[in-house]
């Protein structure tokens, strides 16, 4: 066939090709390296149980045992934002991948969204096997009442965090090893203020007004309100919630537009800001 | 005649893993410090240790109003040791990280193989800068524990020369378990954070850092009698008398016994630590796996 007589996709379906592209070796080469399958699903869950024994050792009522396990299941989502979203940028810089994005005639959001699905994917392996261990070994019991409302938690939670996560690529990608560190200072920290181990009420119980606004700062991370409605959903009538299930959601939802608009101004942004300085084939910085 | 081209090969020094060491010690410092200026990096190393011992603060704190059974002893046991417990976190990973660095990122290890410094010394030099910056940590987290939590350290009760021995001993022991990962890591696929996550885990719970080791199973107890840094972190407590008597698996064990198990046990580890870098090392270069990348 000779080139003119190709037939030149849509811009539609070239992107939705760029997705699956990008998702491809996320889902599909990660399941190839066995190793690893092995460090990003058994060992974490080592980490996570440690926590539960802080609480036995504590002796605090059984869902907060509960609590640890849904918070050490989505670490894997805020570990995958983080290293594998935000960072990501940096390492396609690194390994010299940006700039055959850059020229390639497809959206850059498409490319974040092929990372986002196919992070996604691995994330969930890891949360999943989390939460089979947390019910297993530890025996903690999950009720759903409302099922709808969990998914729509947990799915808004999704797509807010990934936004930010795209954002962030968009930032990290003209950092050098400032990337590296910026991701391992948003773990501890935000593991912290986002209540991962315990709920972000405890906050308000601790230091009343000023926890109360400490909370209400880490819910601009969407896994803190994400979080919060998910233990809320799975152990009703508990008195440990920050806000109303449905307030939690109606901002995820907001929160979810907000980073996408966001995330796709700022991608312009630093782009156009990388090219002007050169910033964007630098490497080894 | 032989023509001067201007090259004068110097004799190879009888001192050049120290030389390596130095130099490797100076390149990872700049590393680890000089992407930001001081400020912002002092900033770094103090958010990111107190935000870690804030977690098990509020974890404590949360309990305690909802009238759990909370023993203030059992606080400074989870403060301390998680404090030190930093060290393990940072050098062992630290140690380990060296290999993916020079490997994937900045694929620099084939350049370091040809020259004619030891890789071994030039690891041993680049985790010095670690251990520098996790020494910084544990001291701010000691001294906001001391002064913001009223962690009770007393500079009088404390017994400072066991407390340095066993810290020369540990951060050993520390170091010989990060080359056998770093061993592992010559021939794994790049991880940034399952395996030291898991790794470091896999201490975090079974070296009774945030709580008691006898709250384990009892497999669990057994395991962790096996593992130095189990020792290390009680004799710890012991020797600053902060969150002493917490833990009943090893109330029965005296200071002398559980110096002798750290010490033996750090033996132990260190040859086998040394045989797994080894052979990681002769396998990686067997099968080409050296240089390898393996980003998805």
């Amino acid at each position: 066939m000779k080139f003119e007589e190709y037939k030149k996709p849509s811009w539609a379906v070239m992107n939705m090709r760029a997705v699956f592209g990008r998702a491809y070796p996320r889902i599909i080469g990660v399941n190839r390296e066995l190793s690893w399958v092995f460090f990003e699903t058994v060992l974490p869950l080592l980490g996570v149980a440690a926590y539960v024994f802080v609480y036995k050792a504590l002796e605090a009522p059984p869902e907060y045992i509960g609590y640890v396990i849904i918070g050490g299941a989505m670490t894997a989502y805020w570990m995958n934002v983080l290293w594998s979203m935000a960072a990501q940028m940096y390492w396609e810089k690194e390994m010299g991948n940006l700039e055959l994005y850059l020229i390639a005639p497809i959206s850059r959001m498409s490319v974040l969204g092929g990372m986002a699905l196919g992070g996604m994917f691995s994330s969930s392996v890891r949360a999943l096997s989390t939460i089979v261990v947390g019910m297993v070994i530890f025996g903690i019991s999950l009720s759903l009442p409302d099922p709808l409302m969990f998914f729509g938690i947990f799915i808004f939670t999704m797509i807010a965090l990934y936004g930010m996560g795209m954002m962030f690529a968009s930032l990290y990608m003209l950092w050098g090893r400032e990337a590296w560190h910026m991701s391992s200072l948003f773990t501890e920290p935000i593991y912290l203020v986002s209540g991962f181990y315990f709920p972000v009420k405890g906050f308000t119980a601790m230091l009343g007004n000023p926890g109360t606004w400490i909370a209400v700062g880490a819910s601009i991370i969407p896994i803190t309100l994400g979080l919060d409605g998910m233990r809320q959903c799975l152990y009703p009538g508990t008195m440990d919630g920050f806000i109303p299930v449905w307030q939690e959601l109606i901002i995820l939802v907001g929160l979810s537009v907000l980073f996408m608009i966001l995330a796709k101004y700022s991608l312009r942004y630093m782009e156009n800001l990388g090219k002007r300085e050169g910033r964007l084939t630098m490497r080894w910085q | 005649m032989a023509m001067n081209l201007g090259f004068r090969r110097k004799a190879a020094k009888p001192n050049a893993n120290v030389q390596t060491f130095k130099w490797s010690a100076w390149l990872g410092w700049q590393m680890e410090s000089n992407w930001a200026d001081p400020f912002l990096f002092a900033v770094y190393s103090i958010v990111k240790p107190i935000a870690a011992s804030l977690i098990l603060v509020v974890m404590y704190q949360i309990i305690a109003l909802l009238g759990g059974g909370t023993d203030v002893g059992l606080f400074y046991y989870m403060f301390v040791s998680n404090a030190f417990f930093m060290y393990v976190g940072q050098v062992l990973f630290g140690v380990a990280q060296i290999v993916h660095d020079d490997r994937e990122h900045y694929q620099t290890i084939r350049y370091i193989y040809i020259s004619p410094s030891n890789y071994f010394a030039y690891m041993l030099g680049r985790s010095v800068s670690k251990l520098i910056i996790t020494t910084f940590a544990v001291a701010i987290t000691m001294a906001f524990g001391v002064f913001m939590l009223d962690v009770p350290l007393s500079i009088i009760g404390a017994n400072w020369l066991l407390f340095f021995a066993v810290m020369v001993i540990g951060i050993f022991c520390i170091m010989a378990f990060g080359l056998a990962l770093a061993g592992l890591s010559f021939l794994t696929a790049k991880h940034q954070g399952g395996m030291n996550e898991g790794i470091a885990g896999l201490f975090y719970l079974f070296c009774g850092v945030v709580f008691p080791v006898s709250v384990l199973p009892s497999w669990g107890v057994s395991f962790a009698k096996i593992l130095p840094i189990t020792y290390w972190l009680e004799l710890i407590r012991r020797s600053l008398n902060l969150g002493v008597g917490m833990d009943s698996a090893l109330a029965g064990t005296s200071t002398s016994a559980c110096i002798i198990i750290l010490c033996l046990s750090t033996v132990v580890f260190t040859i086998l630590a040394l045989a797994i870098f080894k052979a990681g090392d002769t396998v990686a270069r067997k099968k080409g796996l050296i240089d390898t990348t393996t980003a998805y």
